[in-house]
C-alpha cells in the first residue's frame, strides 16, 4: 500500500488551517469581546498597547537623534497578544492542598475538546486542485504552466482524472454526533477542574456545570434531529450539500430550532446568561477559581474558541455552511442568465463566506453576552429541561411528521 | 399607622396588603440552638467574604448551604471600621466633615449636610434660604448618584455590564458636575456648619438642567427599557429577597429598602428638614417588598429627585450662602486683616472650632440607603463630646437573612446589591 501523499498534503493544510484559524480567532475575540463591550457601553476599550515607533527629532544641540514618540496601537490589538504573554510568563501556581493530577488534567481537557470539536466543519467548498490555476486571468500566464501541470499530476488519481478534496479536517459519517460527543467529553473539564481544587466555591461551580452541560446537551442534540430528517444525514458535509439553496437552509427551515440551538450551545459554552458555573458575582471564579496563570488562560482560551467553534457550527447547520447564495460551482445563477467565475474565485468565495458567516455569529454571541443579565441556577435547570426539551421534542414529533407526509408523496 | 420607633411624629401612610403571590420562604429559620444541635449532615458551610466580589466593600457572611439553598446566614460586618465616632471627639466640629464624607461614600454631600444640620440645630442657628436650597440640590444630585451607584451594582453582579456601565457613565458626570462647585468629585467636604463653602452660579444651575435633559433622563429611560420587562430580570428579582412589612419594621428598615414593602416612610415627606416641605415629590413605594421593587422604588426615586432639583433650581433665592453668626461662621477675610476683632473670632474659630451650647440634639435627613441620623452631644466646648452616627445600612444589615434564608446561594448577591450595604457607612 503507498501512502496517499496528495491527502496527506491537503488533511495537513487543512489542519495548519484549522488551528490557525481557530487559535487566532480565540486570541482576537478577546479583544472583539473587549472592544464591543466598551463601544456598547459608550467606552474606547482597550488601546493601551503599542509597538513604539522610532521617529527622528531634532537634537537640542543640532543634529538628528531617534525619539521613540511615536505610538502603533492598532487599535488595540496588540492586547491580545499581551494577555498571552502575560499568561505565559506569570507564576503558575499550584495550591497546595489540590490533586496534582486531576488539576492538571482539567485545562487541557478543556482546551482539547473544543478544538476536537471544529474537525468535522466543513469551512470551504470542494476543491479540485488541478483546477485552481485555470480561469480567464491566470491561464494566460504561462509561467504558471508549470505549477499547473505539477497540481494535475500530484492530485490525480493516476489515471489522468482530476481528484476532489473537502476542506473539511475530517470527514465522518457520523458528523453531528461526534460533535455532541466531544462537546459532552468537555463536561470533564469543568467537573474536575472543580472537584480537584479542593474549594468549596470550585466545587459548586464544577457541580453546577456538570448539571448544566449535562441538561443542556439534551436539548442541544433534540433541537437539531429535525434537520437530520429534513436532510436524511447527520453527516455535515452532506448537511451542506444540500443546503446549496437559499430555501434549504436551516434558519429557514426550522428558524425557531436555530434560537434554541444557539441557546443550547451557549449554555455549553458556559458564557453569560448561562455562567452560573463561573459565576463570577458569588463563586468568585467557579470552578477555576484555584487556577493560575495559563491554566486559567486555557480555560479561558477555550472559552473564546468555542465562541468561534459555536458560530461554525451554526452556520454548518442553520446558514449553509460554506455556501454563498446563488453561487454554484461555476459561478452564480440568476434563474436562467450564468456569472461564471473560475474554480479559484469560487473556492476563495466559499472561504470568505464561511468565515463572514462565523465571525457575523461570533458577534451575535458576544452581543448576547454583554446584553443579557445572567440566570440563577435554578432557572437555568427550568430553562433546559421545562422549556427548551419540550419545545425541541415538539419539534421532533412535529417535522417527522411532515418530512414522513412530504416523503410519501 | 403610627411610626412605632418614632412616636410623635407624622403618622405615615401605609398603602393596603395586597394579596401575597410570593411565599414568606424564610420561614425556614431556626434559632442559634436548633442549628447547634442538627448535625451538618447534607449541608456545608461556606465563608464569603471579607475578601470576596459580592461583599462590595468589606463584610463577611457565613452561609450554611443545603445544595444551592441557603439555610443559614451569619453577617459579621465591622471590617471597616475606622472609629469614626471616636475620632469626631477630638476634632473641632469643622473638622469633622471630611471625616463624614466617608460614610456613605456614594452620597457624601447627604452625610455633610445630615452632620452639620445636627450641629446647627445645637446652635439653633437657621441658616440663609439660598443655602438650604443649594443644601436640597446637592442632595437630591447625591442621592441620584447613590441611587445610580446601588442599581448599577447590582446589576453589574447580576452580569447585566453594559447597564452597569450606562448607570457609572452618568454618576460620574454628575459627580464632575458637582465638583465644578465643590472641587472634589467624591469626598467634597462642601457643608459648613452655618452654611456651605462655595456658592453656586446661576450658569451651573443651567447646566444642572440641560445635564438631566440631554443625558440623565434618556439613559433612565434606556435601564427601563433594558431591565423592566427583561425576563431573565425579572425572574432574579422578582420574589427574591422578601422581607414583610412588619419584619422591616421592626427591625428598623428605612429608606428603599423599607419603602419597598410598601410603607411610605422618608425622612424628608414624615419630619421635613431643611425646606422639603416646600416642594412637590412623591414617595414611590413597592409592593412586595423584594429586590424588583426595591429596584423600582430607587428608579423613582431619581425621578423625584430630579423634580425636586428642578423645582429647587426655579425658585431659588439670591443672598448669602453663610449664616451671619460670629458663633459659626468666619468672618470676611477683609475683616479679619482690617480689625482685630474679627481676626480673633477667626482665631479662635479655626482653633477651637465652633462651640455650641452643652446640650444634645439628634436630626435625622434621608440619605440614599435610609434615615441617616446624627446624635451630637456638646458640652460647650468646641469639639463634640460624643458623635453617634444611624447607619442605615448597619441596620439592613442586621435583617438581611430574613431575606436570604431559603433562598439560592446565587440571590445573595442581587439581595446585598439592592440592600446598596456600604462599608464606610455600616461599620464607621
Amino acid at each position: 500500500m503507498t501512502l496517499d501523499w496528495a491527502f496527506l498534503l491537503i488533511t495537513a493544510v487543512n489542519l495548519v488551517a484549522v488551528i490557525g484559524l481557530l487559535l487566532n480567532l480565540g486570541g482576537v475575540l478577546t479583544w472583539v469581546e473587549r472592544k464591543q463591550a466598551a463601544v456598547m457601553a459608550n467606552r474606547i476599550g482597550a488601546n493601551r498597547c503599542y509597538i513604539p515607533v522610532p521617529v527622528p527629532a531634532k537634537a537640542p544641540g543640532g543634529g538628528w537623534k531617534v525619539r521613540w514618540s511615536k505610538r502603533f496601537t492598532l487599535v488595540g490589538l496588540f492586547h491580545a497578544i499581551a494577555d498571552g504573554m502575560k499568561m505565559l510568563t506569570k507564576e503558575d501556581y499550584t495550591p497546595p492542598f489540590v490533586n496534582r493530577f486531576i488539576y492538571n488534567l482539567a485545562p487541557f481537557i478543556a482546551f482539547v475538546t473544543v478544538f476536537a470539536t471544529f474537525a468535522v466543519i466543513p469551512f470551504g467548498g470542494p476543491v479540485e486542485p488541478a483546477r485552481l490555476l485555470d480561469g480567464p486571468l491566470l491561464s494566460g500566464i504561462g509561467a504558471l504552466d508549470g505549477a499547473r501541470a505539477w497540481l494535475a499530476g500530484f492530485f490525480g488519481d493516476g489515471s489522468g482524472a482530476a481528484r476532489t478534496f473537502r476542506l473539511q479536517l475530517a470527514d465522518l459519517d457520523i458528523g453531528v454526533l461526534y460533535v455532541f460527543a466531544v462537546s459532552g467529553t468537555g463536561v470533564f473539564a469543568a467537573a474536575l477542574a472543580g472537584w480537584s481544587s479542593n474549594n468549596k466555591f470550585s466545587l459548586l461551580g464544577g457541580l453546577r456545570a456538570s448539571a448544566q452541560m449535562i441538561s443542556y446537551e439534551v436539548a442541544l442534540g433534540l433541537s437539531v434531529i429535525g434537520l437530520f430528517l429534513i436532510h436524511g444525514t447527520v453527516d455535515l458535509g452532506r448537511i451542506v450539500d444540500q443546503q446549496q439553496s437559499l430555501w434549504m437552509w436551516g434558519i429557514v427551515l426550522q428558524p425557531h430550532m436555530f434560537f434554541l440551538f444557539l441557546a443550547a450551545n451557549i449554555a455549553e459554552n458556559k458564557r453569560i446568561p448561562f455562567d452560573m458555573p463561573e459565576g463570577e458575582s458569588e463563586l468568585v471564579a467557579g470552578y477555576f477559581t484555584e487556577y493560575s496563570a495559563m491554566k486559567m488562560g486555557m480555560f479561558m482560551m477555550s472559552e473564546f474558541v468555542a465562541i468561534a467553534v459555536i458560530a461554525g457550527l451554526v452556520t454548518t447547520l442553520f446558514f449553509g455552511g460554506y455556501h454563498v447564495p446563488f453561487l454554484y460551482d461555476d459561478g452564480f445563477h440568476f434563474g436562467e442568465s450564468v456569472v461564471p467565475l473560475s474554480h479559484l474565485t469560487v473556492v476563495v468565495l466559499r472561504l470568505a463566506s464561511f468565515t463572514l458567516k462565523v465571525l457575523v455569529l461570533c458577534w451575535f454571541q458576544i452581543l448576547i453576552r454583554w446584553t443579557l443579565p445572567k440566570f440563577r441556577y435554578d432557572q437555568v435547570m427550568r430553562l433546559g429541561w421545562k422549556m427548551l426539551l419540550p419545545i425541541s421534542l415538539a419539534n421532533l414529533v412535529l417535522t417527522a411528521g411532515i418530512a414522513q407526509i412530504v416523503n410519501a408523496r | 399607622m403610627a411610626s412605632p420607633h418614632l412616636p410623635g411624629l407624622k403618622d405615615f401612610e401605609v398603602r393596603d396588603d395586597p394579596a401575597y403571590p410570593f411565599p414568606h420562604r424564610y420561614r425556614l429559620a431556626r434559632t442559634e440552638e436548633e442549628r447547634e444541635e442538627e448535625e451538618l449532615d447534607t449541608r456545608m458551610i461556606i465563608n464569603i467574604g471579607p475578601s470576596h466580589p459580592a461583599m462590595h466593600g468589606t463584610i463577611k457572611m457565613v452561609v450554611e448551604l443545603d445544595g444551592e439553598t441557603i439555610t443559614a446566614v451569619d453577617v459579621i460586618p465591622g471590617y471597616l471600621h475606622r472609629g469614626f465616632e471616636k475620632e469626631a471627639e477630638a476634632h473641632t466640629y469643622n473638622q469633622v466633615i471630611p471625616y463624614t464624607d466617608r460614610l456613605n461614600y456614594c452620597s457624601p454631600l447627604i452625610n455633610n449636610f445630615g452632620y452639620c444640620e445636627t450641629v446647627e440645630k445645637l446652635f439653633e442657628v437657621k441658616v440663609p434660604e439660598r443655602c438650604e436650597y443649594v443644601r436640597v440640590i446637592m442632595s437630591e444630585l447625591s442621592r441620584i448618584t447613590d441611587h445610580l451607584t446601588a442599581v448599577g451594582a447590582a446589576l453589574m453582579e447580576l452580569g447585566a455590564m453594559t447597564a452597569f456601565l450606562y448607570m457609572i457613565e452618568q454618576r460620574d458626570y454628575l459627580w464632575e458636575h458637582i465638583a465644578h462647585v465643590t472641587g472634589a468629585r467624591m469626598t467634597q467636604s462642601y457643608a459648613r456648619v452655618g452654611g456651605l463653602a462655595r456658592d453656586v452660579t446661576p450658569d451651573w444651575l443651567e447646566r444642572t438642567r440641560t445635564l438631566f435633559r440631554e443625558q440623565l433622563v434618556p439613559r433612565l429611560q434606556d435601564i427601563h427599557g433594558l431591565l423592566d420587562r427583561n425576563r431573565i430580570f425579572i425572574d432574579r428579582m422578582r420574589g427574591v429577597g422578601i422581607v414583610s412589612r412588619e419584619d422591616a419594621i421592626n427591625y428598623g428598615f428605612t429608606g428603599p429598602v423599607l419603602r419597598s414593602t410598601g410603607v411610605q416612610l422618608d425622612c424628608r415627606r414624615y419630619s421635613p428638614y431643611s425646606i422639603y416641605d416646600r416642594f412637590e415629590f412623591d414617595v414611590p413605594t413597592g409592593k412586595y417588598g423584594d429586590n424588583y421593587d426595591r429596584y423600582f422604588v430607587r428608579m423613582r426615586e431619581m425621578e423625584e429627585s430630579i423634580r425636586i432639583v428642578e423645582q429647587a433650581i426655579d425658585s431659588i433665592p439670591g443672598g448669602p450662602i453663610r449664616v451671619d453668626d460670629a458663633r459659626v461662621s468666619l468672618p470676611p477675610k477683609a475683616e479679619v486683616y482690617g480689625n482685630i476683632e474679627a481676626l480673633m473670632n477667626h482665631f479662635k474659630l479655626i482653633m477651637e472650632g465652633p462651640r455650641p451650647p452643652a446640650g444634645e440634639k439628634y436630626h435625622a435627613v434621608e440619605g440614599g440607603n435610609g434615615e441617616l441620623g446624627f446624635y451630637v452631644v456638646s458640652d460647650g466646648t468646641g469639639r463634640p463630646y460624643k458623635c453617634r452616627v444611624r447607619p442605615p445600612s448597619f441596620i439592613h444589615m442586621g435583617g438581611i437573612h430574613l431575606m436570604l434564608l431559603g433562598h439560592q446561594v446565587a440571590d445573595i448577591v442581587p439581595v446585598f446589591g439592592q440592600i446598596n450595604m456600604i462599608g464606610g457607612e455600616c461599620d464607621r
